[in-house]
C-alpha cells in the first residue's frame, strides 16, 4: 500500500490560480474524497498529481518526490480516470483496456504475453468479457465507465485517481462503479483519491473528506465532520438538510429556501 | 521478456496477405502495360529471364527491354514509393493531430515545395541555364522542409499547451503565405503557368532510377520511424492529457512523427509533384476495411498506397497517348468512386 503527501501544492493556469497551497497526507489504502462546488480546484488538484496540470509544491509517493519521476514511472504509480475520458470509436474494449499497459512497454516496444494475459485477467475479473470485442463507440455510459476503470486497473498502479467517476451515470450504475472501486481497493490495497459532486455517495464510500472552495482546502475530516448544513451552506451557497442514519450513513438532501418557494 | 509483435490480431493476417498480393499484381501490371514496347505477355517472361539462374526465350529485344527496365520499371518503383509514403504519412498525420481529414500536406510541405518549384521554373524558364544537376527537386525539397520548419517554430512558440491546434493554424498561415508568393510570381511570369501547373498536378512520366535513388533513403527512414510509432499512435488516440497520464511522452512522439512524415513527404513531392488524395483516401479505405488501430492501418496503408498509385498511374499513360493525363487527376478520378464504393459496402454490411 502506498501513501501520497501533498506539501503546499499550487496549480496555476496563466494568471488564474486554481489551487492555493494544498497540503494533506493520504494514508496507504485510504479513500480520500475531494468535494467542493464547481471551480473549487478538485480536478486541477488531481490533474497535477498525474503531471498534466502546471503546478508548484511537492508531492511525495511513499516519501519519494513525484516530480523526479519520468512520465512512464509516474504512470506505473498512479492511474487516472478523467472526468470526461476519450473513448476512440473503432477501438475494441480489449484494445482500450490494453492501453493501461503502456507504462510497462518501452517506447518502441510491444506488449509482452504477460501484459496481454494481465488484460484478459482484468476483463474476466470485472465481468467485461461481453464488451471485450465490441467497438467502444457503441457502448452505453455505464459500460464505458466500467471499461475506463478496467483500463486504470490494468495499469496496476497502487494509487487510483478518479475525477467525477459517476457524474454521467444513473443511480444504479453509480453504485456499481463505486462498489467496483471499493472492491478493488480492498482486494489490492489501493489508495484512492476521488473528486465527487454527490455528497451522500462521497460520505458513504470515502474514509475521509476534504472540502475545497476557490482553490483553498477549507475543511477536512470524516463525513460527519465535513457534511454539516452550515459548512455546506457557507461554501456551496445552498440550503441542505443532513440526516444521520442508524448505521452512521450521512445523507445530504437539498432543501428549498423560504425566499425561493 | 517475450513480446508479441505489436499484438496484431490474427484476423488481420488475411488482409496482410491480400495487400501483399495486390502490391505484387500492381507491380507486374505496372511494368507490363504501356503505350509502346513488347506484347504484354512477353514482359513477365522477360523479367523472369533476367533473374539469376533462369533462362527463357521471352522474344523481347534490347530496345523493348530498355522500355521495360529504363522507362517503366523506375516509374513503377517510384509510384510505389510515392504512394506508400503519402499514405503512411497521411495516416500518421491523422493520428498525431487526431483529425481524420488532414493530409500529409497539412503543415505546408506542399505549398513550400510548390513555391520552390515555381522559383526554379521562373528563373530557368527557357531552360537555358545549365546546372550540373536538375535543381527543381532539390529546391522543392528544401522549400517543403523550410515551410514545415516555419510552421513548427510558429506553432510551438505560440502554442503553449494547445500545440496541435496552433500547429494546424500555423500550417494554414504558412500555406497561405507560400501560395500568395507563388501566385505573385506566376502573375509576373505568366509564360511559365503551364509548366508550374504541370508540376503541381503531379507527374511520374519522367521518372528515372536517379529519382528512385534520390528518394529511397528518405522514404526508408520515414517509413521505418513511422511504423515504429504505430503502437504509440494508438495511445495518442485518447488525447494528449490521458496519453500523458498513461506515461506517453506526447511531445516527443508528435515531434518524431511530424519530422518523419514531413521528411518522407517532402522527398516524394520533390520528384513527383503534388499528388493529392492518396494521403487521405488510402488510410481511410484501410480503416473502413480493418478498423482504426494504427497497428494495422500503417503497414496496410504502406502496401495498399503503393499498389493504388501504381494502378492509378496506368490509365494516364494509355488513355490520351502520346500525351499523359496528370497522375493527380487520375488519383482523384479513381479514388473518389472507389472510396464511396467501400463506404457503401461497409455500411451495407453493418
Amino acid at each position: 500500500m502506498t501513501s501520497l503527501v501533498f506539501d503546499n501544492v499550487g496549480v496555476r493556469y496563466g494568471s488564474h490560480v486554481a489551487v492555493h497551497g494544498f497540503s494533506d497526507t493520504v494514508r496507504p489504502g485510504e479513500w480520500l474524497c475531494v468535494i467542493g462546488p464547481n471551480g473549487a480546484g478538485k480536478s486541477s488538484l488531481l490533474r497535477s498529481v498525474v503531471g498534466v496540470a502546471p503546478h508548484v509544491g511537492l508531492m511525495l509517493v511513499d516519501g519519494a518526490p513525484l516530480h523526479s519521476r519520468s512520465a512512464r514511472r509516474r504512470a506505473q504509480l498512479i492511474a487516472y480516470v478523467p472526468q470526461n475520458p476519450v473513448l476512440p470509436p473503432g477501438m475494441t474494449g480489449r484494445e482500450y483496456v490494453l492501453l493501461g499497459r503502456n507504462p510497462f512497454v518501452s517506447h518502441f516496444g510491444a506488449e509482452s504475453r504477460h501484459d496481454l494475459g494481465m488484460v484478459d485477467d482484468v476483463i474476466e475479473r470485472l465481468d467485461l468479457a461481453p464488451l471485450a470485442g465490441r467497438d467502444i463507440g457503441t457502448l452505453s455510459g455505464g459500460e464505458r465507465q466500467r471499461l475506463v476503470i478496467a483500463r486504470a486497473v490494468a495499469q496496476e498502479a497502487p494509487i487510483l485517481l478518479l475525477d467525477e467517476p459517476t457524474s454521467a451515470l444513473d443511480i444504479g450504475h453509480q453504485q456499481q462503479a463505486l462498489e467496483l472501486v471499493d472492491r478493488l481497493r480492498r482486494e489490492h490495497g489501493l489508495t484512492v483519491i476521488s473528486a465527487m459532486h454527490d455528497l451522500t455517495l462521497a460520505g458513504i464510500y470515502s474514509d475521509r473528506l476534504v472540502l475545497m472552495h476557490e482553490g483553498h482546502r477549507v475543511a477536512h475530516g470524516s463525513a460527519e465532520e465535513v457534511l454539516r448544513p452550515e459548512t455546506l451552506g457557507e461554501f456551496y451557497g445552498v440550503s441542505v438538510r443532513v440526516h444521520r442514519e442508524a448505521d452512521g450513513t450521512i445523507i445530504v438532501v437539498p432543501s428549498r429556501t423560504p425566499d425561493l418557494r | 521478456m517475450e513480446t508479441v509483435a505489436h499484438a496484431a490480431p490474427k484476423r488481420a493476417m488475411p488482409w496482410f496477405a491480400g495487400s501483399a498480393c495486390a502490391l505484387v499484381l500492381a507491380l507486374v501490371a505496372g511494368v507490363t502495360i504501356g503505350p509502346a514496347g513488347p506484347d504484354w505477355w512477353r514482359v513477365p517472361l522477360a523479367l523472369l529471364d533476367h533473374l539469376p539462374f533462369v533462362s527463357l526465350d521471352s522474344g523481347v529485344g534490347d530496345t523493348d527491354w530498355s522500355i521495360i527496365w529504363q522507362i517503366r520499371a523506375p516509374r513503377v518503383v517510384l509510384a510505389a514509393l510515392v504512394g506508400s509514403t503519402l499514405s503512411v504519412a497521411g495516416a500518421s498525420y491523422q493520428g498525431v493531430f487526431r483529425n481524420p481529414l488532414v493530409d500529409p500536406y497539412l503543415l505546408g510541405v506542399a505549398a513550400g515545395a510548390g513555391l520552390g518549384a515555381t522559383i526554379v521554373i521562373t528563373v530557368n524558364r527557357t531552360g537555358s541555364l545549365s546546372w550540373p544537376v536538375d535543381p527543381l527537386p532539390l529546391v522543392a525539397f528544401a522549400g517543403g522542409l523550410a515551410a514545415v520548419l516555419m510552421t513548427y517554430l510558429v506553432g510551438s512558440t505560440f502554442g503553449g499547451d494547445r500545440t496541435s491546434i496552433t500547429l494546424v493554424l500555423a500550417g494554414v498561415a504558412v500555406t497561405s503565405l507560400a501560395t500568395a508568393i507563388q501566385t505573385f510570381l506566376l502573375q509576373r511570369n505568366s509564360d511559365v503557368v503551364r509548366q508550374v501547373y504541370s508540376w503541381i498536378l503531379g507527374r511520374l512520366s519522367t521518372a528515372t532510377w536517379g529519382d528512385v535513388r534520390l528518394v529511397v533513403p528518405y522514404v526508408v527512414v520515414s517509413t521505418v520511424v513511422l511504423l515504429m510509432h504505430r503502437r504509440l499512435l494508438d495511445v495518442l488516440r485518447v488525447g494528449d492529457e490521458e496519453a500523458s497520464a498513461l506515461g506517453a511522452d506526447v511531445r516527443r512522439i508528435r515531434l518524431a512523427v511530424v519530422i518523419a512524415a514531413t521528411l518522407g513527404t517532402a522527398a516524394v513531392v520533390a520528384v513527383s509533384g503534388l499528388i493529392g488524395f492518396v494521403g487521405i483516401i488510402v488510410p481511410h479505405a484501410v480503416r473502413l476495411l480493418v478498423g482504426s488501430s494504427f497497428r494495422l492501418v500503417l503497414p496496410l496503408s504502406m502496401m495498399l498506397g503503393a499498389a493504388f498509385l501504381i494502378v492509378a498511374d496506368i490509365p494516364g499513360r494509355i488513355l490520351d497517348k502520346p500525351a499523359e493525363t496528370p497522375i493527380g487527376v487520375v488519383t482523384a478520378f479513381l479514388g473518389a468512386p472507389f472510396f464511396l464504393l467501400i463506404l457503401r459496402t461497409r455500411q451495407g454490411s453493418r
